[in-house]
């Protein structure tokens, strides 16, 4: 177990290494240092002298990979590239291009981010697989092709269109929660209510379908049908053993997802102005704050690999005959 | 006029004229022929085909572009204006203009203004609209004209069809395309007096953009994952088939890229493509050239974020298939390796890259909207219903709501992707019967 | 369905246990009845710093906090200076080259420096800040952290200690000095240097000083501000500047105590995000006390503010408008002001209509909801609205917004006889009446010319009007019909859109930033109002930064732009002509890069004017030269439309102050009730949701049993 982990370490360094590399040639490419300079000291009476000096301020002003000026190691590490992306290795991520502190804010804005993503991942799976269940249970009945359908209808819906109609009907017409908003401590959950319903709601369709599949395909498997030869009822042997077995593919599928979580959902936060990651990459994408969004690809590839990690660990954990090499 | 080829448009023939190619020249006992022979006894398959076939026409008719040639001129000038055929189909909805909004099938504009009575009076009032200047024949009496123009051009084709002794058995496709015929009749009977789905903010016809902005949808659907495809099969492939540095090389690719947040790799690329624009003006000169270019590089970049995943599929599928005893003997009698990965690794590949591509279109179509409202997604300037749907933010803060633009946007994306989703089930049906219950 | 049921009934449970209804309230439920004034903020503010903060979403909060020297009278209109801290207005002097005293009327060219001479009134305490903080010795409790203190520090609340300290004018030349600091880059040091005398040298010296964490600037006296005693001080301006006396109203003229900085400048306060951008501190009506920009911003009362009354004297009309009941009473009213992030339209305008917000600034896209124009064209409340009790405040804004041409340009620009009739034709063309309209649902005013009502030099009616674009209709302002307009344009060469020459289309590009919700439709607008001129209108869409790159390198052709005034004066909205502040040229505001000779000589005429016929005289001329120039389409001044809900006392709009939080007043008690009535939930809906779920699973389970009992068999 340790060895593997270590030898994962090990090959997520180049994996890393091309992601902060990729990232900083494109927004580099993209945007001068001059441009940020513009675009953080505002639109009035900006002078030729401000803009040099925010870029020394801000270490900007930098070669981006090779300095020339020096002979020795700092002609790589006194560069905008060593300086800025580097770093990130040892989760120093420095001050955004606004000045706050990028560590800082992803710190206070996890907890909002976590108490929407968290009930929307455990209340979808939960609800997901009781659909699913039920339409396996039912499935010599118009309710499962009924059901199909209603899966196909709603997994082709705009996941935009769930989230105005839910703030238009639920919010606005009939007064039941705060449109939008965020609070801390135990009064969140009037908050949290709104957007963790509609993104489950609109996650119903696809994940609905795929888990039927996965019961389907466990439904006809050699067991089920000698469990049948025995008359048990269909009830147990759905509940028994289906579920228990149809749980492993759709828990490792979901393990790789959990870091992810931490990142929060784009759409939801900005809609209904929940201050977590999610719209924080937006509004930095929207600002083109480089050093927010090079933080956050940062950290978004480490929840990726992780993810990847634990989809290993979890397959050998519930398949033995699956060695971690 | 002039023709002009845009790079989508170009891209997008090819696309039609190599699938056609493909299936003239199909072994008469290949998988795609029993495949197709599957498919085509699935109704729901032959339904939703036949509506993605109307979308596709529509889009192909809005794929020939040209620039009129002005009038009155010694030497032949053209437009600056790029036109598409489907905009001259459409003459009738573009010409009609109004101020601001007006609802479906309105006479009346949505807003109140001063209106000058005859005697000279300035009250506060709905204006009546352009299109309705005079009183119009009422919506009743055009359903029933377009009706019976429908009914008659059905009886004509039947009349034709006993003539010319064609022998037809009504199936699914043909009551859709009977639908098709009479729903396309009563369009055109009403669009002449109203403006069917109403106008937007600045009184272009809802209608017409919709349609417009299928384009655009069908396009990110279709090239996103085309454009890349290539890459995918021969990576997926060569790195399942040769293993070793090769392999890992092609798996660091794709993790790579994979662990960077979609999301954040678009937005950067399409920040990146903007600054190309702009220090290369001479390259793009006209609304349609810039708005096409960033299309299609919104297409590459939403690709190269999506292709990984059916490279890791092919990959794992040719490790299996290597293994298999044809192919172990195909290696003994040393055939060479590119014979081997075409002849016998690529035909087995054949069904899951078309899957694949069946299944991420609806996913796309959805996905276009989502970018846009993030602010990287098509041009501002382009007709999309991303474009629309970021528009009718605002308009559903109004009261009384305008709702037509966004249910316009929103009903014919589900539509689409609706057809799109069921004709992939029956897809994945036809070319894998066993593996889907 | 279970789940969904178990869901819909927790639901019903958590809906019915809050039986007082009100479930949709975005504050927490202890907060009902407090005095207190809700608002939102659209982005986080950028910077709270006196020296940097140039936005207006800013001064909305700083000026409630930090006390320039002035202010503006809140009622008197033209709008009046008046002394904030100061026991009068500040004196001015005038010297010659030897340093001899002028008289006032001296001529503008024997004057070499104004000394604007400022006097504090004693007494004025700034709010409670750790900073200022003392232990028993005496010395700052907080100057010199250590590691273990900051062990115990997190939060801001984890500074346990607070203090106060008397304002005195040392803290008014600290952030003077301030301005020129280079590890700030204050917006104005540009503008600034040029008046203030040695301030551009003072910059170089502290460019020289080596780099350090803490540059303290006690240590680095300033030639052109002089501290005379405790609550003195001078200011050295250069040459005559009359328009000065507004910037001493800004907060970039605000105190800063030099031991707050050197607080913030501490090793450890950035990573905490402890600085003097974020915590502001100030001597004014309220300090704030929560500052998380990605929720919610609290300005509450300062306990140490100074007296200060409202005013008892006002415009004609003031007191018949109720703004005078409060006459002579202390400031401020209100215990504190909330500001909810708000990025949205949608959820902020639901949640103004439920009564969660005090104040609405009216979006286009509601605005039929809320206002309709009567007959006479004038703007009243929908009966809805006022059924709910609103009242409606408007007020046009000391801004424009206008479409300008890049003089630079081979085709648009230059002042040849072709170009300015091109630039004329696509003035008449493009309708602003009907952008109006259309865009800000009637909410501005069709501009005649750069200054916008309210500001010397704007007149009103005929005399005001523009005559190449609009003509008199017997005492009714109308734009010219388009048939001028081609004919302008056949006459600049392109007859119906064509070049005379060579029949080719004339094509003309617009550079915009525009993105966003509604900006489809402001560019498809766009392309509609030249192609009334056949003239074929490219859109160049990118994004900010591009565009800003643009302007500056002057690759732009058309472009749309706009000014909100620093100070009600002419100059700052004329000096965006004015030749020497060209933007490609000279960095300067003057976007369109529009140089003629003679406005530039008549400008520097009319600048050293008081509001004098004389002046309106020169402005006139300067309006008639650039009316003929066309440098830009005039486009509109906008109007601000504010609703207020029926617990808020009615208030005076002033567009050129931010500091009015002090003179509101609100009525919690009929808000909480209002509040409860527009809110019940309607339950009806949910009960609709189980009888249909019922009804599809019933028979499911019915014919469910029916097979399970077939097989049984």
């Amino acid at each position: 177990m340790m060895a593997y982990l270590l030898r994962r370490l090990r090959d997520a360094i180049p994996i890393l290494l091309g992601v902060n590399l990729l990232t900083f040639t494109l927004f580099f490419v993209v945007n001068t240092p001059d441009d940020m300079a513009h675009m953080h000291l505002g639109a009035k009476h900006v002078t030729p002298q401000a803009v040099a000096q925010w870029k020394t301020e801000h270490g900007y002003d930098l070669p981006l990979f090779y300095n020339s000026a020096h002979t020795d190691i700092d002609s790589v590490t006194d560069t905008i590239f060593f300086n800025k992306s580097l770093r990130m290795f040892a989760l120093d991520f420095g001050a955004a291009d606004d000045g706050r502190d990028i560590a800082n804010e992803i710190k206070t804005r996890a907890g909002p981010s976590l108490a929407i993503a968290v009930p929307v991942f455990i209340l979808g799976l939960l609800v997901n697989i009781s659909f699913a269940l039920m339409m396996v249970f039912f499935r010599h009945t118009y309710l499962d092709g009924l059901g199909v359908v209603l899966a196909v209808v709603l997994m082709s819906i705009s996941g935009l269109f769930y989230i105005i109609a839910g703030q238009f009907f639920i919010a606005k017409l009939w007064h039941w929660l705060p449109i939008s908003g965020f609070a801390t401590g135990i009064d969140a959950w009037r908050f949290v209510l709104l957007p963790v319903l509609i993104s489950v709601v609109g996650g119903i369709g696809s994940g609905t379908r795929w888990y039927r599949s996965i019961f389907l395909a466990e439904i006809g498997k050699d067991y089920v049908r000698t469990a049948r030869a025995k008359g048990l009822s269909e009830s147990r042997i759905l509940f028994r053993h289906v579920l228990q077995n149809g749980m492993i593919p759709i828990l490792t599928g979901a393990v790789v997802v959990l870091p992810l979580l931490f990142m929060g959902s784009l759409l939801t936060e900005s809609f209904f102005g929940i201050p977590g990651l999610g719209s924080y990459v937006i509004d930095a994408i929207q600002a083109q704050d480089f050093a927010i969004v090079r933080a956050m690809v940062f950290i978004g590839a480490v929840l990726y690999l992780v993810g990847l990690w634990l989809t290993d660990i979890a397959y050998s954990w519930a398949d033995p005959r699956v060695r971690l090499s | 006029m002039m023709p002009v080829v845009l790079w989508t448009d170009a891209l997008i023939y090819l696309l039609v004229i190599s699938m056609a190619l493909m299936l003239y020249f199909q072994p008469a006992d290949g998988q795609l022929r029993e495949a197709l022979r599957r498919l085509y006894q699935n109704k729901m398959g032959i339904i939703t085909g036949w509506i993605l076939l109307m979308f596709t026409l529509l889009a192909l008719l809005d794929s020939l572009h040209y620039r009129p040639v002005l009038p009155d001129s010694p030497t032949p000038q053209y437009s600056i204006e790029v036109m598409s055929a489907l905009d001259a189909v459409l003459q009738p909805l573009r010409a009609h203009n109004e101020k601001t909004y007006s609802a479906p099938l309105a006479q009346h504009l949505y807003v109140k203004e001063n209106v000058t009575l005859a005697n000279g009076l300035v009250v506060r009032d709905y204006p009546r609209l352009n299109i309705a200047q005079t009183p119009q024949p009422e919506v009743s009496v055009l359903l029933l004209r377009g009706t019976s123009w429908g009914m008659a051009a059905i009886l004509l084709i039947w009349l034709v069809m006993r003539l010319f002794h064609v022998r037809h058995t009504m199936g699914a496709g043909s009551w859709v395309l009977i639908i098709v015929l009479l729903g396309t009749m009563l369009l055109i009977s009403l669009a002449g007096h109203y403006h069917i789905l109403g106008t937007d903010k600045v009184g272009q016809d809802v209608l017409y953009s919709t349609l417009k902005s299928i384009r655009t949808g069908l396009l990110i659907g279709t090239l996103t994952t085309l454009i890349m495809l290539p890459f995918a099969v021969l990576m997926g492939i060569s790195a399942g088939y040769f293993g070793g540095w090769l392999d890992d090389v092609i798996q660091y690719i794709y993790t790579t890229l994979n662990a960077i947040p979609s999301v954040l790799l678009i937005a950067a690329a399409v920040l990146m493509m903007q600054v190309y624009i702009e220090t290369h003006p001479a390259l793009f000169d006209s609304s349609a050239a810039r708005t096409d270019f960033r299309l299609l590089f919104l297409c590459i970049i939403i690709g190269v974020t999506n292709w990984t995943g059916l490279c890791r599929l092919l990959r794992g599928e040719t490790l299996k298939l290597r293994e298999l005893d044809y192919v172990q003997a195909a290696r003994a009698f040393a055939v060479s390796d590119m014979r081997i990965m075409l002849r016998h690794i690529l035909p087995n590949l054949f069904h899951l890259i078309l899957i694949s591509v069946v299944m991420d279109f609806s996913g796309l179509v959805l996905a276009e909207a989502v970018l846009s409202y993030v602010g990287v997604g098509v041009d501002p300037a382009m007709q999309s219903w991303g474009n629309m749907i970021n528009a009718a933010r605002l308009e559903m803060a109004r009261e009384p709501v305008v709702w037509w633009p966004l249910v316009a946007a929103f009903s014919f994306m589900f539509t689409l992707v609706l057809a799109a989703n069921l004709f992939a089930d029956s897809v994945r049906d036809a070319f894998d019967p066993k593996g889907h219950a | 369905m279970v789940m969904i049921r178990a869901f819909l009934l927790s639901l019903l449970l958590l809906l019915s246990a809050c039986d007082h209804a009100v479930n949709n309230s975005p504050y927490p439920a202890t907060d009902k009845q407090v005095n207190t004034l809700y608002s939102s903020f659209e982005e986080r503010p950028k910077h709270l710093d006196p020296a940097l903060s140039y936005s207006s979403n800013e001064s909305e909060i700083i000026a409630q906090i930090y006390e320039p020297p002035l202010q503006y009278h809140y009622l008197k209109r033209p709008y009046t200076l008046i002394p904030q801290t100061l026991t009068a207005m500040p004196s001015v002097r005038y010297l010659d080259a030897a340093g001899r005293v002028l008289p006032d009327d001296a001529p503008l060219a024997s004057i070499a420096q104004s000394v604007y001479e400022l006097h504090l009134r004693p007494g004025i305490y700034y709010q409670p800040h750790p900073a200022f903080a003392r232990n028993p010795q005496g010395q700052l409790r907080y100057a010199h952290l250590t590691a273990a203190d900051w062990a115990d520090i997190h939060d801001w609340r984890d500074f346990k200690q607070v203090g106060t300290r008397e304002l005195v004018a040392a803290d008014y030349v600290y952030q003077i000095r301030r301005l020129a600091s280079p590890q700030l880059n204050s917006p104005i040091f540009g503008v600034m240097a040029e008046y203030i005398v040695g301030l551009a040298d003072y910059s170089k010296q502290l460019l020289a000083v080596p780099n350090a964490t803490y540059l303290d600037l006690t240590r680095y006296p300033l030639a052109g501000v002089e501290l005379v005693n405790r609550y003195t001080y001078r200011i050295h301006i250069r040459g005559k500047y009359p328009q000065f006396s507004y910037w001493l109203a800004m907060p970039f003229f605000a105190p800063v105590p030099p031991e707050v900085d050197a607080f913030y400048h501490q090793p450890g306060m950035v990573a905490h995000n402890f600085t003097l951008d974020w915590h502001p501190v100030g001597t004014g009506a309220y300090q704030l006390t929560v500052n998380d920009p990605n929720r919610q911003m609290v300005l509450t009362r300062n306990p140490n503010y100074h007296p200060a009354f409202y005013p008892s004297d006002g415009n004609e009309g003031d007191a018949a408008a109720g703004l005078l009941r409060d006459a002579g009473k202390r400031l401020p009213f209100i215990d504190a002001q909330v500001f909810s992030l708000e990025k949205e339209s949608i959820p902020y305008w639901n949640k103004f209509l439920q009564g969660y917000y005090d104040l609405s600034g009216i979006s286009s896209d509601s605005f039929d909801q809320a206002v309709e124009l009567n007959a006479q064209g004038n703007p009243e409340l929908t009966p809805a609205m006022r059924a709910q009790g609103m009242s409606l405040v408007t007020a046009v804004t000391a801004s424009n917004s206008y479409m300008g041409f890049n003089m630079l340009d081979n085709v648009v620009g230059g002042l040849s006889e072709r170009a300015r009739k091109l630039r004329l034709a696509i003035a008449i063309a493009v309708d602003y009446e009907e952008f109006i309209s259309i865009f800000a649902n009637g909410r501005g005013i069709p501009a005649q010319g750069p200054i916008p009502p309210g500001i010397f030099g704007y007149q009103d009616g005929v005399q005001g009007m523009n005559p190449l674009v609009y003509q008199n209709n017997n005492g009714k302002i109308t734009r010219r019909p388009i048939a001028d307009a081609q004919g302008l344009l056949a006459e600049a060469g392109y007859p119906n859109g064509r070049d005379a020459k060579t029949g080719a289309p004339l094509v003309l590009y617009f550079d915009t930033a525009a993105n966003g919700p509604d900006a489809k439709s402001r560019l498809d607008w766009m392309v509609k109002q030249f192609a009334k001129l056949n003239i074929q209108l490219v859109i160049r869409g990118t994004d900010y930064n591009r565009f800003q790159d643009k302007m500056r390198r002057g690759n732009a052709q058309i472009f749309e732009w706009g000014w909100n005034a620093d100070y009600p004066d002419p100059e700052n909205f004329l000096f965006l002509l004015y030749g020497a502040n060209g933007k490609v040229a000279h960095g300067g505001e003057n976007a369109a890069n529009y140089q003629n000779p003679q406005f530039d000589a008549l400008f520097d005429q009319m600048k050293y004017l008081d509001n004098t016929p004389a002046r309106l005289a020169i402005i006139n001329q300067m309006l008639a030269l650039v009316r003929e120039d066309s440098p830009w389409l005039f486009g509109y001044f906008p109007k601000a439309f504010s609703l207020r809900q029926a617990w808020v006392a009615p208030t005076k709009p002033n567009v050129i102050a931010n500091n009015t939080l002090k003179y509101r007043k609100i009525d919690p008690v009929l808000r909480e009730k209002l509040r409860e009535k527009w809110n019940q939930p309607v339950l009806l809906p949910l009960f609709w949701l189980a009888i249909v779920s019922v009804i599809l699973i019933l028979p499911a389970l019915w014919a469910w049993r029916r097979h399970e009992r077939s097989r049984a068999l």
